[in-house]
């Protein structure tokens, strides 16, 4: 026991560690905040599709020699995030057709590109890099640190000012439109708040992950629980605690970041099932 | 004036019209049931009114001191609702939004209010409880006190019955009646013929030919026995 302990805190103090640790952390309560909602709303593939578009853009990005592929990539994931949100209620191509259409449309069409015009000799590690999210979250420079940082916080601040927005535009979006609350506008900004998440999260688990870290807090934390408040805390704190512990045991363990904390949500959903079975679920 | 005026209404929607030149009001304290066949247009006419579709023709006015707003909305339920985790207070309170404005949180006189109508539709011991494992019924009370909270002027319930079993049936009859006493105007989209010949003040027959007037104008009318032996034919 001591021997790791000693060996984490040897790993603290390189400061790519810290910086892994920090923004692994306010990632993972990102990406559970809005899970709840888009669980809810039958759009838990929503995560996939569009960390794919991501995927999508940072294959363009790569080919235009971008330095920052930010710039590019938040644009277009929002954009598909919109039009994503928007077709659930047009019922000529039903909501999950249309996400399955772009996720696996953006992968192909990025891989393509990176295949043609790459100039990289180690392609297919590029491409598991950004698939899986690899080692990235552990070479993030400071300057990528804060930008994560203050979006992070954004988010948090968002959802906490629009909390009771969300929640009635998400049981019942027509009940809140008659009433007068604009469902429309609350849904857009639900669609540019969940692309910022999935463009952060990249860093973390790369784009084949994400929709794990958006889905299974919040699915764990419905097993347990059965209010909108405590479910939506419960999510946070439960993923803020597997993206921490996947950090530390892939540190000691040199398995793969991305992976480890999806594992670790596995067990963890895995254990409030059991709970929600034996106690039938608390308050 | 009339609290809701519908002028010279046509409703459809791609494109392709469902229900042409309906024309009917709405005054305060009435109990207004819509019935019709299945398809006959009741669900349009009803997000029409609620400003969730735009009619193709004609128009819809407020007035008596009524904004569009201020129509309570008791919708079937949907499939999200049947496994959300919310508790029923937060449901309810949820009906308080359209006060708030840009305010992120609910003040006390809002609690007040939803507190009132948790109390009004008899469900405080459920207050702190999950609305999917509520019954129907109890649901329905939820959904309505949601409502109440939106506004104290106009209720608009759709099949507010269905999937009630008789006994649950006649309570929910019971307590809309005594809104509608309260002074509460409802309107009521129905296929209950019994329960529209019952509680009605008015009655709007959708389909061919349009019918709108009193109860006892209706129960005079040839298109009730059209209707209700098309119902008992269904039935048998």
């Amino acid at each position: 026991m001591s021997g790791i302990v000693e060996k984490l805190s040897l790993y603290f103090e390189y400061p790519f560690v810290r910086y892994a640790l920090i923004v692994g952390v306010l990632i993972a309560l990102c990406s559970s905040l809005l899970g709840v909602t888009l669980v809810l709303k039958r759009f838990s593939f929503i995560g996939d599709g569009l960390s794919h578009v991501a995927f999508g853009g940072i294959a363009i990005a790569s080919v235009l020699n971008l330095t920052n592929q930010m710039f590019l990539v938040l644009p277009i994931t929002i954009l598909c995030a919109i039009l994503l949100l928007r077709t659930g209620q047009n019922t000529k191509i039903n909501g999950d057709a249309a996400v399955a259409m772009i996720s696996v449309g953006a992968l192909a069409i990025g891989y393509l590109l990176l295949n043609i015009f790459s100039a990289s000799g180690n392609l297919s590690g590029d491409v598991c890099t950004t698939l899986f999210g690899s080692t990235s979250i552990l070479t993030l420079s400071k300057a990528q640190v804060w930008y994560s940082v203050v979006l992070s916080l954004v988010v948090i601040l968002i959802f906490v000012f629009f909390y009771h927005k969300i929640f009635a535009v998400t049981f019942d979006e027509n009940f809140a439109n008659a009433t007068g609350i604009n469902g429309k506008a609350y849904n857009l900004l639900i669609a540019i708040v969940i692309a910022v998440i999935i463009v952060l999260a990249m860093n973390l688990v790369g784009s084949l992950l994400i929709s794990a870290l958006v889905i299974f807090p919040a699915l764990s934390a419905m097993r347990v629980f059965k209010n909108f408040k405590a479910v939506t805390i419960c999510s946070a704190l439960l993923s803020v605690f597997c993206a921490a512990l996947g950090i530390v045991i892939s540190i000691l363990a040199g398995t793969p970041v991305g992976s480890t904390i999806v594992a670790v949500n596995i067990f963890a959903f895995g254990f409030c099932f059991l709970v929600d079975k034996v106690s039938g679920g608390v308050g | 004036m009339a609290q809701l005026t519908c002028h010279n209404l046509t409703l459809g929607y791609d494109g392709k019209i469902v229900l042409k030149g309906l024309d009917f009001s709405v005054n305060r304290g009435d109990y207004l049931f819509i019935v019709g066949a299945n398809g006959s247009g009741k669900s349009t006419l009803m997000k029409t009114i609620l400003n969730l579709h735009s009619p193709l023709d004609g128009k819809i006015m407020t007035g008596d001191g009524l904004k569009p707003q201020e129509i309570g909305y008791l919708p079937q339920q949907t499939i999200v609702q049947k496994d959300f985790p919310a508790s029923v207070w937060e449901i309810v309170l949820s009906g308080c939004l359209n006060r708030c404005g840009l305010r992120p949180f609910y003040n006390r006189k809002e609690k007040q209010l939803a507190r009132q109508n948790i109390e009004r539709m008899g469900i405080s011991p459920l207050a702190k409880g999950c609305f999917r494992e509520l019954s129907g019924g109890q649901q329905q009370r939820v959904l309505l006190a949601r409502a109440l909270c939106a506004t104290g002027k106009m209720l608009l319930l759709d099949e507010p019955v269905s999937g009630l079993d008789p006994k649950m049936t006649k309570e929910m009859y019971e307590l809309i009646n005594r809104l509608n006493q309260d002074g509460i105007t409802i309107i009521m989209i129905s296929h209950d013929m019994n329960a529209a010949l019952q509680y009605a003040s008015h009655i709007l027959h959708i389909g061919e030919p349009i019918f709108f007037g009193t109860r006892q104008v209706y129960i005079d009318s040839k298109i009730n026995q059209g209707f209700s032996s098309q119902k008992g034919g269904e039935k048998g």
